[in-house]
């Protein structure tokens, strides 16, 4: 393995970087963030609940809109323009390949969640004047983004192990959404009977639950995440990668390239 | 030990809405390729030219067979530290500068932070790309995108190449370019597989070719003994027209380029035309053998299914 897994990721990672597609889309984020005080001003008395709903929220969607947009391409790029020949024709083993294109796109976001971040504290700080304690419990709520980041770039690069990048943009926008209502399918499931009941209680172990990753009207009315919920969603956000990730290795190791 | 052997390698395609239908891509292909050969694998488009490669390459997975690169499974991923690939038509990454994608392919082959600074510039400016060193490849031409395709199978200093159409839509130039890389690597005795349908590419750079068409392997020549083959018949070039009604008159067939006339004809009759050239006060300008060449040989395979032993 040595340093290929490295050098597939951060190859992944600078190809991202020099997307024009994605500083459009960071600036269109802080944009927003940085219009948020104005915003702000309508809604007199809670501009701060106001901001971080909308900026996390605007943080959330971009980030989700980069997994998926590029995540789609990860692998279904490198074969079209056969840049794959070249690196498969290499001591590279496919594992390794899909791994390290999980990891740049997983750090691409992670970069870009950081500046974000840092774009949305710097209108926090202009609407507050300063940041208490209670602001840094908001990096909670950016974790668990960064969580739900992994998890549909997981999911994106499973469909794109198999089908065409507009295919895999529509399910794993599919899977974002219905996970996003996994505690209200798991709602569903208790209510319902027969094979309604079972159906809906596969459905919502096999979509993602987003909405446990989901604490932005939370940390917007300064409530308190609890340290359990922070290690049950980083061990189910590893463990839902895991299984993606190695579902879309086990797709791409019997794949014929075209 | 051969460089390259392939036993029986063999690619069916599922086709259709229920994948009932089969395709063959590739019949069962028998190849031996020595060491520090060149060898020109032709075929016309959609022979099975590239089925192979990516065969070899571990690309595509064979319905059956298999092959060894350096005495050692085609699939070791220990062997492809040894060997250098080309695909046909080749894109990178175009959002890099040649160092850099130099850098990222020398990482993936194993190079340390030392061989990439040492061996890098060096194979810049062998593929003679010294003056765009740090220019995106999105600005290279489909030549410098070739030649830049060679640095990358040849960075790690594999001791054997395969390059998969290698001139194809290039102009003369970079043709000429490519042509030239090549013999140097063949100067530096690396075993050097390469598939086309340029014949005379081929002819220039090989020392035995494999003809393949719709997936079977038709023939297995040496490029030499193809070409030194002599029909029995001579060509006859001269200036002087007043020879030439009795030299078509010897069963010759005769073309006029300016003031050079060409005859071909049985060698039989090759004292007599001579003797009318000088008696006629003609100048003899040159006389030789009518060689075969790998257009006949080539073609004449594609007419014959048969399958020729190595």
């Amino acid at each position: 393995m040595s340093g290929r897994i490295p050098a597939i990721a951060f190859s992944t990672f600078r190809e991202a970087v020099r997307d024009r597609v994605l500083y459009n889309l960071i600036f269109f984020v802080l944009l927003l963030v940085a219009s948020a005080p104005i915003f702000g001003q309508i809604s007199v008395g809670v501009e701060r609940i106001f901001l971080v709903n909308l900026g996390l929220t605007a943080m959330s969607i971009f980030g989700i809109v980069i997994a998926i947009f590029i995540g789609i391409g990860l692998v279904s790029k490198e074969i079209d323009k056969k840049t794959l020949y070249t690196v498969l024709s290499r001591p590279v083993r496919r594992w390794e390949f899909i791994t390290g294109k999980y990891l740049g796109l997983a750090g691409t976001l992670v970069v870009n969640t950081f500046l974000m971040t840092l774009g949305f504290y710097a209108a926090l700080l202009f609407l507050t004047r300063q940041l208490g304690r209670a602001d840094a419990n908001i990096l909670v709520a950016v974790y668990f983004i960064i969580l739900q980041f992994f998890i549909i770039t997981g999911i994106t690069l499973l469909f794109s192990s198999f089908s065409t990048p507009i295919e895999s943009a529509i399910y794993a926008l599919a899977m974002f959404i219905v996970g996003s209502f996994a505690e209200d399918l798991r709602g569903f499931a208790a209510m319902a009977h027969g094979p309604q009941a079972w159906l809906a209680r596969i459905a919502s172990y096999i979509v993602p639950n987003l909405s446990m990753l989901n604490v932005i009207t939370r940390v917007s009315h300064d409530q308190i995440i609890p340290a359990s919920l922070i290690g049950l969603n980083t061990i189910y956000a590893f463990f839902y990668v895991t299984i993606v990730v190695s579902g879309a290795v086990i797709i791409f190791e019997f794949r014929n390239l075209k | 030990m051969h460089a390259i052997e392939i036993n029986g390698f063999q690619k069916t395609y599922r086709v259709g809405f229920w994948f009932q239908k089969q395709k063959v891509g590739l019949k069962k292909l028998n190849l031996l390729v020595n060491e520090g050969e060149t060898f020109g694998f032709l075929g016309p488009n959609g022979a099975g030219k590239t089925t192979t490669l990516k065969l070899l390459m571990g690309l595509i997975f064979p319905t059956a067979g298999s092959a060894k690169i350096l005495g050692r499974d085609w699939r070791d991923s220990e062997i492809k530290k040894r060997i250098g690939f080309l695909p046909e038509q080749p894109y990178f990454y175009d959002h890099l500068t040649p160092r850099e994608l130099l850098d990222y392919y020398g990482r993936l082959s194993g190079l340390s932070s030392q061989q990439r600074k040492l061996r890098i510039p060096k194979m810049i400016e062998r593929v003679g790309l010294t003056d765009t060193p740090n220019v995106q490849l999105r600005k290279f031409s489909k030549g410098m995108l070739q030649r830049i395709g060679i640095a990358q199978a040849i960075l790690h200093d594999p001791a054997v190449v395969f390059l998969d159409e290698p001139m194809s839509g290039l102009d003369p130039i970079g043709r000429k370019e490519v042509r030239d890389l090549i013999q140097s690597l063949k100067r530096e005795g690396k075993t050097i597989f390469f598939s086309t349908h340029i014949l005379s590419d081929a002819e220039a750079l090989c020392d035995r070719v494999a003809v393949i068409h719709q997936g079977e392997l038709r023939g297995v020549g040496i490029v030499s003994e193809l070409v030194s083959k002599s029909e029995g018949r001579v060509e006859i070039l001269w200036q002087g027209a007043q020879a030439l009604r009795s030299i078509e008159a010897l069963g010759a067939k005769c073309s006029e380029a300016g003031e050079i006339i060409r005859a071909e004809l049985d060698e039989n009759s090759l004292q007599r035309a001579l003797e009318i050239i000088r008696n006629s006060n003609a100048r003899l300008i040159s006389v030789n053998p009518v060689r075969a060449s790998l257009e006949d040989y080539f073609v004449s395979r594609l007419a014959h299914p048969v399958e020729v032993a190595q």
